[in-house]
């Protein structure tokens, strides 16, 4: 099962990604699990500078803008 | 370069809607339609450059580069500028905050960040050459810069480091990291389907407040009379420019609406320099971004970063209106 985390402290960008990331998994039918992470501690562990951040299996995919839908399914495969 | 645009809103208004060139109404649509599409295109073009500038000079880069390099007081001037070009995102500071910290940059340096990306943004500039043109633009973008580097200047002079919170004390104490940024290996063809993306995200996230705020300015523009506020603000009382600021520091407005309202006072007669210090009190600090910053500093430094940036806009706002 992939693991897909969102991080982002819940600004406007972050909750857009967050709800990009749901739909991705729902159109793509594939297991996967979506993990919002608003914990700064717990974001600061990936070295971030930027948010939203998209982490697909502890891997920064995408950093400081919203990731879209077709992009989040394309990491899904 | 808008004549054409002119004369669309011109022919929309008078002739297809009919309505008289000399009615309030009519000239406060036209003012709607010309302003309206003008902003959306400059949002465009100036969004889309500060997004190719960005792809390049992404702000991990900045902060390795002040971690590994001594560069003896030019770092508040890099700072200051990186944090113009970068897009900001108010839950972004706190991270930024963190990280450039952790990398062991000053904290004045990190200020100088902190305090230009909020005041110099991509949409702000958009607007500003849109409704006052590129000179009024570029004192604005220049004093901002200035403005964060003097202010990061003068909060490193102060001992702030107590006044972090516990945890980015901790954070302090521990080792510092080395920056891990790897550099994408991307051609520019390959980056600009995101690099447009990203532009039209910008765009689509402000259009309504753009929308918004030239409205409230076009029926401010055809209603209210000529040099109205001039009679009560544009004689250079020398306490407009403080009263203003002060007054916008709580205030919470996007750039995208705020501007076209403040065009409307200055045309009906509040000094430029006044109005500019507003909207930089406005979109430089708010509550909100005080609330976010509250994980990272104590109150008293909050208070701090505040006062010293206020006292500075006020400062740039009596310079202005010496200046223009």
């Amino acid at each position: 099962m992939r693991q897909i985390k969102v991080l982002g402290p819940g600004c406007p960008k972050c909750k857009t990604t967050y709800k990009n990331a749901l739909e991705a998994v729902e159109q793509s039918g594939l297991p996967a699990e979506v993990t919002k992470v608003e914990d700064i501690e717990e974001m600061m562990k990936y070295n971030v500078l930027t948010t939203p951040v998209l982490v697909v299996d502890e891997d920064i995919k995408i950093k400081g803008r919203v990731a879209s839908v077709s992009e989040i399914a394309n990491y899904l495969r | 370069m808008f004549d054409g645009l002119q004369h669309f809103s011109d022919w929309l208004i008078y002739s297809v809607f009919s309505l008289g060139a000399d009615s309030h109404l009519g000239t406060a649509l036209n003012f709607f339609v010309y302003d309206t599409i003008k902003i959306l295109i400059l949002l465009f073009v100036i969004v889309f450059i500060m997004g190719i500038v960005n792809e390049y000079f992404p702000v991990e880069r900045l902060k390795n580069y002040l971690h590994r390099n001594k560069l003896y007081g030019l770092e508040y001037l890099f700072a200051s500028v990186f944090g113009a070009i970068t897009p900001f995102c108010s839950c972004s500071s706190v991270p930024l905050f963190i990280g450039f910290v952790q990398g062991g940059i000053p904290l004045g340096v990190t200020f100088a960040f902190l305090i230009t990306s909020p005041l110099v943004n991509e949409v702000a500039i958009a607007i500003f050459i849109g409704m006052f043109g590129l000179k009024a633009t570029l004192i604005y973008v220049l004093s901002g810069i200035i403005l964060g580097m003097l202010g990061g200047w003068i909060l490193d002079k102060f001992n702030l480091t107590p006044l972090l919170s516990d945890w980015v004390k901790s954070i302090l104490d521990s080792k510092t990291q080395p920056g891990t940024f790897e550099e994408e290996q991307k051609s520019f063809r390959e980056r600009l389907p995101d690099i447009t993306r990203g532009a039209w995200d910008i765009v689509k996230g402000v259009l309504l407040y753009v929308i918004i705020g030239i409205g409230i300015g076009a029926a401010m523009h055809g209603f209210v009379p000529e040099n109205f506020f001039g009679q009560y603000l544009g004689g250079g009382q020398w306490w407009t420019v403080p009263l203003a600021v002060i007054l916008a520091v709580p205030m919470y407005a996007n750039a995208a609406g705020i501007v076209p309202v403040i065009q409307v006072f200055v045309a009906k007669g509040v000094p430029l320099g006044t109005a500019i210090a507003f909207m930089m009190g406005t979109i430089g600090l708010s509550i909100p971004e005080a609330t976010l910053l509250k994980k990272v500093m104590t109150m008293k430094l909050i208070g701090i970063y505040f006062g010293v940036v206020t006292v500075f806009i006020i400062i740039s706002g009596f310079i202005f209106n010496l200046l223009l």
